[in-house]
């Protein structure tokens, strides 16, 4: 019913791409980052949430047409909907329906409720395209609510041994997650440029995050014992001298382990993911009682295996054009600040 | 052992030094006092013996966690380190119940963990693991791993001891060296007024060079002031006569004397308190061997009469740090040479001891051109000593500088890729290269270091998306980037596909301007042969 071509996952029956990597007529979208949306589509369809990050990053003038979730669009007796998936806001899992057959593409989600986006529904189908970014059982991610405890610790131990507190994560999801979640006791947080822009977008869809912008003349007595958040990029850069002294925390799925953590030489890593672990993986799949899995994105023959073997799955690895802007975190090539 | 998981976490958080020093006295002030003996001898690199098989361990978390093993062993190429590996596995749950083992217990429980049969070692790790939080199954997986390390330099821990105890960090040091039972001793024996005394077999700590950057004219002023040596390719040590007995011990602070037993005879021949420094070489008929050959004599278990006359062994002497049973290691390089010099001069030690000569130049221009072509005389470059200098411990700069060669270089082609451990986990950084014979490209060497951060990041990206073939751990990967791999010394051998090994291989740079059809061939690299 699908077919994985050049351009992306096509959808012959609605004559549409899912997440295409290259321009096509007609695409759509799971959610705003920017390996699953990217530019240059004749026409996009998304979440009610997702259109004004697309604006946002796209530009003004894109063509949106946009669904809520679980409201079905018909076109040539497909029907297509979105479902939340629990990765970022506007973030959605899209069920394909064509004569009686179901496919759901994920995108990214997970299970793990965030506070912030809508939490993910599972959907029965046939057939499910799922990434494995954290597909092996050494990732086993804690609660949001139980790291974002640990973070609001770490804060105020910093504020109270005088240092800043620069909390990194994407600027597009773990941001706000961070905002959403931090003690207001810690006064207003700060924010790079990238994570401002992203949030002004956001509150023209009505999300409001605490924050203000750290502008280059932003007085000296502002930035101490703050809390600021900004996105990977700043990483080794002179962006982050003035605020010192600091102390840095990572906040990615990727921190889990030590060797990335200590890479990254920064004071602290928070396992703190906008994906699935394997156990989140293994629960979403059985839910959906789909008997042919698709494993994009990730450890996809080692995952893929697993699912053959222990659930009797058919199961097969699909090379996709997918990173993960988890992974971008340890990778050298940062994506430049938005 | 919570306070010792709790200081291992503080010491694995930071680089900053002092941060460590902190840790590591309040850890001491803190500690129950065995306790404090047992993590002496962990900090300073004294790892316990691996009591359990590791393919062991991976099949007991497998049954705990109900996992196939190959995907433990997925897991485990990803994580890149096996104690983390288990520890992520094995769960993160306290309970509360369970007794509290302090570090000498449970040290002392491992020691006898390797005499229990496997069932027994199975209850015993696992209960400990499902009883634990993941930060304590870490620790604990290294030290039963056997790879216990904490990122602490001895010299850290040295002085973090001198602050607790109120000593001179060169006493600490001293007393410190070799290997010592933690089970035997306290604090008072190990640090106490009259240890010294007792413990005649005690070498002193090495007092190692600064490898040299830049011309010598700029930096260390005249040469005047300056000895200069030859810097040999051997095993440093230290030859100990105290009591009529003889101690040889390397720079690893092993004691080595059974390895080395031509120089038993010093015994009778050298006065009861003196300790010489230098390099042990092989030698024969007025010629240095190749290092090769004394590393096999060394590895031997056995040495016979044979592997003795074969490749002899001397020392090229160029300290003494004790001279008639004083310590000597305060007074200036040029007094001590002029005594080592005197202790020599006696004939009938030559056959074993021979005193390093000094080079003798006019500028360091002269030095400069001896230093280019070192290897024409038998050495690998030039030791540059102050001739004031006072016996210093560690690795120090300002006064011992070492100034080595150029290394030999080829340019070779990255064939194979493997992740690697530690800080390296998950990050392909693990090379091996290859040279032309033909149109056939032969593996020679495998080289870890040398790239940047930076570079290991860009070289991992190429290569996840230039893999022809996965082996487990490791990746077959397009034959096209061509790298410059320095080496120190170059040698004939059997075991290597390639028919030579090399000494030292490290990566020089990416050459990025040439091709892989421009890397060098194997007739290239036999003739440096």
């Amino acid at each position: 019913m699908l077919q994985f071509r050049e351009e992306g996952i096509y959808f012959p029956a609605a004559d549409c791409y899912i997440d295409p990597w290259k321009p096509v007529p007609r695409a759509v979208i799971t959610h705003g980052h920017s390996d699953h949306a990217r530019p240059d589509m004749g026409s996009y369809l998304c979440h009610t949430l997702t259109k004004e990050i697309l604006r946002h990053r796209l530009g003004p003038d894109i063509q949106v047409q946009t669904l809520d979730y679980n409201e079905p669009l018909h076109i040539n007796g497909a029907t297509l909907s979105f479902h939340p998936a629990g990765h970022i806001i506007g973030s959605a899992q899209v069920r394909l329906e064509y004569k009686g057959e179901v496919w759901v593409v994920t995108g990214d989600y997970k299970l793990l409720n965030d506070g912030v986006s809508t939490p993910y529904e599972p959907v029965a189908c046939h057939s499910f395209i799922t990434e494995s970014t954290f597909g092996l059982p050494v990732y086993q991610f804690s609660s949001c609510a139980s790291i974002y405890d640990e973070i609001n610790h770490w804060c105020a131990q910093n504020a109270k041994e005088g240092y800043s507190s620069v909390l990194i994560g994407y600027a597009l999801g773990k941001a706000q997650n961070i905002l959403a979640n931090l003690d207001p006791e810690l006064g207003v947080p700060l924010l790079h440029g990238a994570v401002f822009n992203m949030n002004e977008a956001l509150t023209r869809s009505g999300h409001l995050f605490p924050g203000e912008w750290l502008a280059p003349e932003i007085p000296a007595d502002r930035l101490k014992n703050a809390v600021v958040v900004a996105p990977q990029s700043v990483l080794g850069t002179s962006w982050l001298r003035k605020l010192r002294p600091y102390r840095i925390a990572v906040c990615s799925g990727w921190m889990a382990l030590r060797g990335p953590r200590r890479r990254l030489s920064v004071d602290k890593g928070f396992a703190l993911s906008d994906h699935c672990d394997f156990e989140q993986l293994n629960t979403a799949i059985k839910a959906t009682g789909a008997q042919n899995i698709y494993v994009t994105h990730g450890y996809q023959a080692v995952y893929s295996r697993w699912l053959r073997e222990q659930y009797g799955l058919n199961a097969v690895e699909l090379t996709t054009h997918f990173e993960n802007n988890e992974e971008a975190i340890t990778g050298e090539d940062q994506k430049t600040p938005e | 052992m919570k306070d010792f998981v709790t200081l291992f976490q503080e010491i694995d958080a930071t680089t900053k030094t002092n941060a460590k020093i902190t840790a590591l006295v309040s850890y001491f002030q803190h500690a129950a006092p065995q306790d404090r003996l047992w993590a002496i001898t962990l900090l300073m690199g004294n790892r316990p013996r691996r009591p359990v098989k590791t393919t062991d361990l991976r099949t007991w978390v497998a049954t705990i966690t109900h996992l196939p093993l190959w995907l433990i062993e997925e897991s485990y190429y990803i994580v890149g380190d096996l104690a983390e590996t288990l520890a992520l596995l094995a769960g993160d749950q306290e309970n509360t119940e369970a007794p509290v083992l302090t570090l000498t217990e449970l040290l002392q429980a491992l020691q006898q963990l390797a005499g229990l049969n496997p069932e027994e070692q199975q209850a015993f790790i696992t209960r400990f693991w499902m009883d634990h939080r993941g930060e304590d199954n870490f620790v604990f997986n290294k030290l039963i791993t056997g790879n216990f390390r904490m990122g602490v330099s001895k010299q850290l821990v040295i002085k973090a001891l001198a602050q607790y105890i109120g000593q001179d960090e060169k006493a600490i040091a001293h007393r410190l060296m070799g290997k010592w039972d933690p089970a035997a001793e306290t604090l008072e024996s190990l640090f106490g007024e009259r240890t010294i005394e007792n413990k005649a077999y005690l070498p002193y700590p090495f007092f190692l060079a600064y490898p040299l950057e830049g011309a010598p004219e700029a930096s260390l002023g005249p040469i005047g002031e300056w000895y200069l040596e030859k810097k040999f390719d051997g095993i440093r040590g230290q030859i100990i006569v105290r009591n009529h007995q003889v101690f040889v011990w390397s720079r690893g602070e092993e004691l080595v004397t059974d390895k080395f037993p031509e120089f038993d005879r010093l015994k009778d021949l050298l006065p009861n308190g003196t300790v010489i420094d230098g390099e042990i070489i092989p030698w024969k008929d007025g010629q240095v061997l190749p290092f090769a050959q004394m590393q096999t004599r060394i590895g031997r278990k056995k040495l016979t009469p044979k592997h003795l006359s074969e490749v002899p062994l001397i020392m090229i002497c160029y300290d003494l740090l004790e001279y008639n049973g004083e310590d000597i290691r305060a007074k200036t390089l040029e007094e001590r040479r002029l005594l080592l010099t005197s202790l020599l001069a006696l004939p009938s030690v030559n056959s074993v001891l021979q005193l390093s000569h000094l080079l003798e130049f006019d500028d360091w221009e002269a030095a400069a051109q001896f230093r280019a072509r070192a290897r024409d005389f038998f050495c690998e470059g030039i030791m540059i000593k102050r001739m004031s200098s006072v016996y210093e411990t560690g690795r120090r700069r300002g006064n011992w500088w070492k100034w080595k060669t150029a290394p030999m270089t080829v340019d070779a082609v990255l064939i194979y890729a493997q992740s690697g451990s530690g800080r390296r986990s998950n990050l392909f950084t693990d090379y091996t290269f290859a040279v032309w014979d033909g149109d056939q490209l032969v593996p020679f060497t495998k080289a870890y270091s040398g790239l940047t951060d930076k570079e290991i990041l860009r070289l991992d990206r190429w290569v996840k998306t230039h893999t022809i073939e996965k082996f487990g751990p490791v990746r077959s990967v397009q034959p096209e980037l061509v790298f410059e791999i320095a080496f120190e010394g170059i040698q004939e051998s059997k075991r290597h596909k390639s028919g030579v090994a090399l000494r030292f291989p490290r990566i020089l740079r990416w050459r990025e301007d040439k091709p892989a059809s421009e890397a060098n061939t194997k007739e290239d690299l036999r003739a440096l042969l």
